[in-house]
C-alpha cells in the first residue's frame, strides 16, 4: 500500500510497485485529464507536477512520489496555471487538444522557474509532442502568459 | 460556450465544477437510465430539429454530427447554425449527435467526418436547419403577439418586433416553436444579414480541453468497466497457434485471455495490469506467406512495376508518348515515398458494453457506421441494436475510419459479459496502422524547342486505399485516391497519359491526411520543379506561364511568392521553393525556405496562401493550414515505416519521430476568398509541403529529393 498526495488530497493505493503514476492518476483516482501517450517518456501527453517539477508521469513508478505533492491538470489552481489557461484560450491553441493537458502542465513549471522564458528557454523545456502541430501558438501563448 | 460529448436516450447528467468555470458535461453511461436520463433534458429543452434546442433559460444546443477530431467542425458547424437563427453566440454550446440520417454527409449518404467535407458538404443543410428553426420561432412569437410574422426578426436570441418595439427571448418561446409545422422551404438569409460566418470565434471545445475535462475515447468510464490490452498478430494476417493461459495465472487483476480479431486481448480490473499480462503472455502465432517480406523486397516490387507493359489509363488526353518522341528534349525521373502511420496521439482504444439483447460502444470515431457494422459483425445483432457514441478523437488524420479496434473491444467485452475498455499500446499503433501506401511514379515531360511541355506521362505504383474500404470506387483497374493529385492538375498540358497500377500488399493500407494528394503532391510538383530547372526557369514564373489561363490558381500563387518574398535574395547555402497543389476543392500555394549547413537542414519559413472559396471561421483555417504544414513537414523529414519479417519495425516515438517545438518553422497563411464552392481545410494544406520544401533543398543545394524522407539523403555540401 503506497500513500500518494494528489492535488492536495492523501490518496492510498494497491498498485504494485513500478506501477506507472500516470495509471494511477487515470484508472485508481479517475483524474484522466492526464493522458496516456507512448508510455515511454517521450511525448509528454502524461505531464504532471511532482512538487512543482513537470514530470512524465507514464514512466515515474508510484512508488517514486510517496510523500511529495503531485498535481494534475485538474487540480491546476496556481496564479501561473490560470494564466497559462487563460493564454490558451486566447490564443486559441488546443485542436484535437489531446496533448494539451501535459503542454500546460510543461509550460506552467517552464514559467514557475522562468517567468520570462525566451524562445530558447522554451525550446529546451516544451519537448512534448503535438501531432496536430500547435507549436506555434503554444509558444505565443507562453509568451503572453509571461507577460499577462 | 460550453464543449461536451455525448448525449443519449440513456444518458445520465454528471454536473461537475471544472477549473476556470462551471461546465456541464452530459456523460453517457449505460444501464442507468431513469429519472436522471435524456428524459430530463429533454423536458427541459425544446427540440426544434436534429441540430438545435433551446432551454426555458434560452440557451441553444447545437448538436454536430461530424467528429471534433481537432478540425474546429463544433465551432464551424455552431458558427453556421446560430448564425441563420440569429442566436446569442455566447449561449451556444455543442454536443456530439448520435447517429442519424440527419447528420449523414448529403454527398455520401453515411455519417461520416473525412474529405475536409465537413464545411462543404453541410453548409447548405445546416443553413436551412437554422432557417427552419428560426421561422418556427417568429411563428411562434407572432402567434403570441397576434401578429403576422413578416415583420418580424430574430437576433441575439430574441425574436424582434420592430414596430411595437418589443422582443421575446428564444427559451421563452422554444416550446410552443418546437409544436410548430417546420416550413419545407424556409427563407436563407442574405449574406448582408449573415454577422458570425467569417468571425474569428473562440472554439466551444476549447475550455474542457485546457481543463483537462473533455471526454475522449481514452477517458469514458463505465460502472462496472474492466480493462483489456492487446497482442496483435506481429505479421498482418498471421493465426493465433496458441495461447498458454497459465502464463499470466495469478498475475494480479488478470480476467482472462481472449482471441479478439487481429490478435489476443488481455483483460483485467485495470489496464497496466491487463497490459503487464498481455506482455508476460505465452502466445504464438502461425506462419504467414508474407513472413519475409523485407523493405527492400516491397518497394523493389513497386519498382519493377513502373516498367510493366500494361497499365490502366487514369486520364488520357492526345497523344503525350508521341508528343514526347518527337519532343526537342525530354524530361524523365523515378519518384518514391515510403509507408506512413497516422500516430495520432491518442492511442487506438474503444469501450464497449455487450448485453444480451444489445450493445454500445463509445469510440473516438470518423465513421460510426464502419463502428456498428464491425460491432454487428462480431456479435451476430441485428444493427438497430447497437448504439455508437462518438466521443472527441486525440487525433484523427484517416485512421479512426477504421473499425478495427472496436471490432476488438465488442469481441472482448462478449467474452467477460462486461463492459470492456481496451486500449493499445503506441507500439501496438505503430504497428498495426492502416497505413499511408507507399508509392512509386514515373514521369516524363516532352519540350518543344520553345521549351513549352508538348507532351506529359505519369506512372503511379502503389497499393490501393479503397481495396478494402470501397471497392467499387475501382474503376477499370484504377483507385481514384491512387492518382488523385496526379490527373486534372490546373496547369496547361496539351497531351498527357497518367496510368496507374495497384500493387498487393499484406499491409493494411487506409486513409492518411490528404490521401493521394500527400504522394502525388511531392511527385508532380517536384518533377514540375525538375522541368524548370531542365529550362533554367524561374519555379515560380515557370509555373506562372503553365497557370496564365486561370487566374484564380494565380491569384494563389502570385500570393504565396509575393508574401514569401520569392525574390528576396538569400544567404548562401538557402534556399527558396515553390509549390502549387489543388486538393478537396482548395487551392494551395507554399513557399518554403531552407537552409542546408553541413549537411544539416532547417526549415525556416512556410508561406502559404490558400484559397477555399470562403472562410467560416478565418483562424481555425489558419489553424488548419499550420497543422497541415506541420504534418507533412514531418513526414517528409522524418516519417518512414519499414518492414522486416513481414513486421512493422517502428514501435514508438523514438523511431517514428515526430517534428518538435524546436523544428517549427514559422509558418503565415493567408486566406483567399475566391468565392463558391466552398473547399476543404483540414488537408489541403498537407501536398505542397514536401515538394515547397525539396524544391527549396535544390535551390540551396543543386540535390533534388525524389525520394522521401529527405533524412535518408546526405546532404553534405561539397
Amino acid at each position: 500500500m503506497v500513500q500518494i498526495r494528489v492535488n492536495g488530497q492523501t490518496i492510498e493505493t494497491d498498485a504494485e510497485p513500478g506501477t506507472p503514476l500516470l495509471w494511477v492518476l487515470r484508472d485508481e483516482i479517475g483524474l484522466t485529464g492526464t493522458k496516456f501517450g507512448c508510455g515511454a517518456g517521450l511525448c509528454g501527453a502524461c505531464t504532471v507536477h511532482v512538487d512543482g517539477q513537470a514530470t512524465r508521469s507514464c514512466i515515474t513508478p508510484v512508488e517514486a512520489v510517496a510523500g511529495a505533492e503531485v498535481t494534475t491538470i485538474e487540480g491546476l489552481s496556481s496564479a501561473i496555471g490560470r494564466r497559462v489557461q487563460e493564454a490558451w484560450i486566447a490564443e486559441q491553441v488546443p485542436q484535437c487538444g489531446y496533448c494539451q493537458p501535459g503542454m500546460i502542465m510543461a509550460a506552467t513549471a517552464l514559467l514557475m522557474e522562468k517567468p520570462r522564458p525566451s524562445d530558447t528557454d522554451i525550446n529546451a523545456a516544451m519537448t512534448n509532442l503535438c501531432r496536430c502541430g500547435t507549436y506555434a501558438r503554444i509558444r505565443r501563448a507562453i509568451h503572453s502568459a509571461a507577460n499577462a | 460556450m460550453t464543449g461536451t460529448t455525448e448525449v443519449t436516450r440513456r444518458s445520465f447528467l454528471v454536473s461537475t465544477a471544472a477549473v476556470g468555470g462551471a461546465l456541464v458535461l452530459e456523460v453517457a453511461l449505460p444501464g442507468l437510465g431513469g429519472p436522471m436520463g435524456r428524459a430530463r433534458a429533454a423536458a427541459e429543452a425544446a427540440t426544434l430539429n436534429s441540430f438545435i434546442r433551446i432551454a426555458p433559460d434560452g440557451a441553444v444546443t447545437m448538436t454536430v454530427g461530424q467528429a471534433e477530431m481537432g478540425q474546429g467542425v463544433y465551432s464551424g458547424f455552431a458558427q453556421i447554425l446560430a448564425d441563420e437563427l440569429g442566436a446569442d453566440w455566447s449561449r451556444v454550446s455543442v454536443v456530439s449527435a448520435m447517429p442519424h440520417p440527419d447528420h449523414n454527409n448529403p454527398w455520401f449518404g453515411t455519417q461520416m467526418t473525412g474529405g475536409s467535407m465537413s464545411i462543404r458538404a453541410h453548409y447548405d443543410v445546416l443553413r436551412k436547419a437554422a432557417a427552419t428553426a428560426r421561422e418556427m420561432l417568429v411563428r411562434a412569437a407572432a402567434q403570441a403577439w397576434g401578429v403576422p410574422p413578416d415583420g418580424l426578426r430574430t437576433e441575439n436570441g430574441f425574436v424582434l418586433d420592430p414596430a411595437q418595439d418589443r422582443r421575446i427571448g428564444f427559451g421563452e418561446i422554444a416550446a410552443a416553436a418546437a409544436a410548430i409545422e417546420p416550413p419545407a422551404e424556409p427563407r436563407l438569409k442574405d449574406p448582408s444579414e449573415l454577422t458570425l460566418i467569417g468571425k474569428r470565434l473562440n472554439r466551444p471545445d476549447l475550455p474542457a480541453k485546457v481543463d483537462g475535462s473533455a471526454i475522449f475515447g481514452v477517458d469514458v468510464t463505465l460502472p462496472g468497466m474492466v480493462f483489456a490490452a492487446v497482442r496483435n498478430a506481429p505479421v498482418k494476417g498471421a493465426p493465433v497457434a496458441s495461447i498458454d493461459r497459465g502464463s499470466i495465472e495469478g498475475m494480479p487483476g488478470v480476467i482472462d485471455a481472449v482471441e479478439v480479431p487481429g490478435g489476443v486481448a488481455v483483460i483485467a480490473d485495470r489496464w497496466w495490469r491487463a497490459k503487464q499480462a498481455a506482455e508476460a503472455l505465452a502466445v504464438t502465432f502461425g506462419p504467414t506467406a508474407q513472413d519475409g517480406v523485407t523493405t527492400a523486397s516491397f518497394m523493389a516490387g513497386l519498382h519493377a512495376l513502373l516498367d510493366a507493359p500494361e497499365a490502366a489509363v487514369a486520364e488520357r488526353e492526345g497523344d503525350a508518348a508521341a508528343a514526347i518522341a518527337d519532343a526537342a528534349t525530354v524530361v524523365e525521373a523515378d519518384y518514391e515515398v515510403p509507408l506512413l502511420a497516422h500516430a495520432a496521439m491518442e492511442p487506438m482504444n474503444c469501450t464497449a458494453s455487450v448485453t444480451e439483447d444489445g450493445c454500445e460502444i463509445w469510440a473516438p470515431n470518423q465513421s460510426p457506421a464502419s463502428m456498428a457494422a464491425a460491432a454487428a459483425s462480431v456479435t451476430g445483432l441485428d444493427p438497430s441494436r447497437i448504439t455508437v457514441h462518438t466521443t472527441f478523437l486525440g487525433g484523427g488524420f484517416g485512421r479512426r475510419f477504421e473499425p478495427d479496434v472496436a471490432a476488438q473491444a465488442v469481441a472482448a467485452s462478449k467474452a467477460v459479459g462486461r463492459p470492456v475498455k481496451l486500449i493499445w499500446t503506441r507500439e501496438e499503433d505503430i504497428q498495426h496502422d492502416f497505413y499511408r501506401p507507399a508509392a512509386v511514379a514515373r514521369f516524363r515531360a516532352g519540350l518543344d524547342a520553345d521549351g513549352k511541355i508538348v507532351g506529359w506521362t505519369t506512372r503511379i505504383v502503389a497499393p490501393s486505399v479503397m481495396k478494402h474500404v470501397f471497392p467499387a470506387a475501382i474503376k477499370d483497374g484504377v483507385d481514384p485516391t491512387t492518382v488523385e493529385g496526379a490527373v486534372e492538375l490546373r496547369y496547361a498540358f496539351p497531351a498527357r497519359l497518367v496510368e496507374c497500377i495497384l500493387a498487393e500488399t499484406h499491409l493494411d493500407i487506409g486513409f492518411w491526411r490528404s490521401v493521394g494528394h500527400s504522394h502525388n503532391g511531392f511527385f508532380t510538383e517536384s518533377f514540375l520543379d525538375e522541368v524548370a530547372v531542365a529550362l533554367q526557369a524561374d519555379p515560380y514564373e515557370f509555373r506562372r506561364r503553365l497557370l496564365a489561363h486561370d487566374a484564380r490558381a494565380l491569384k494563389v500563387l502570385d500570393t504565396a511568392a509575393e508574401k514569401g518574398d520569392w525574390r528576396k535574395p538569400l544567404p548562401e547555402g538557402h534556399g527558396r521553393g515553390i509549390a502549387f497543389h489543388e486538393s478537396f476543392g482548395s487551392l494551395v500555394a507554399e513557399v518554403a525556405e531552407v537552409s542546408v549547413k553541413d549537411g544539416e537542414l532547417r526549415v525556416h519559413r512556410v508561406t502559404c496562401a490558400v484559397d477555399c472559396g470562403m472562410a467560416v471561421n478565418p483562424d481555425s483555417i489558419e489553424a488548419q493550414m499550420e497543422s497541415a504544414v506541420v504534418y507533412g513537414l514531418t513526414a517528409a523529414l522524418r516519417g518512414e515505416i519499414t518492414l522486416e519479417g513481414g513486421r512493422v519495425q517502428q514501435s514508438n516515438f523514438h523511431d517514428y519521430e515526430l517534428l518538435r517545438m524546436d523544428e517549427m518553422p514559422l509558418i503565415e497563411t493567408h486566406i483567399i476568398e475566391g468565392g463558391p464552392p466552398i473547399g476543404g481545410i483540414g488537408e489541403p494544406g498537407t501536398p505542397p509541403i514536401a515538394p515547397a520544401v525539396a524544391n527549396a533543398i535544390y535551390a540551396a543545394t543543386g540535390r533534388r529529393i525524389r525520394r522521401l524522407p529527405i533524412r535518408n539523403h546526405d546532404l553534405t555540401v561539397g
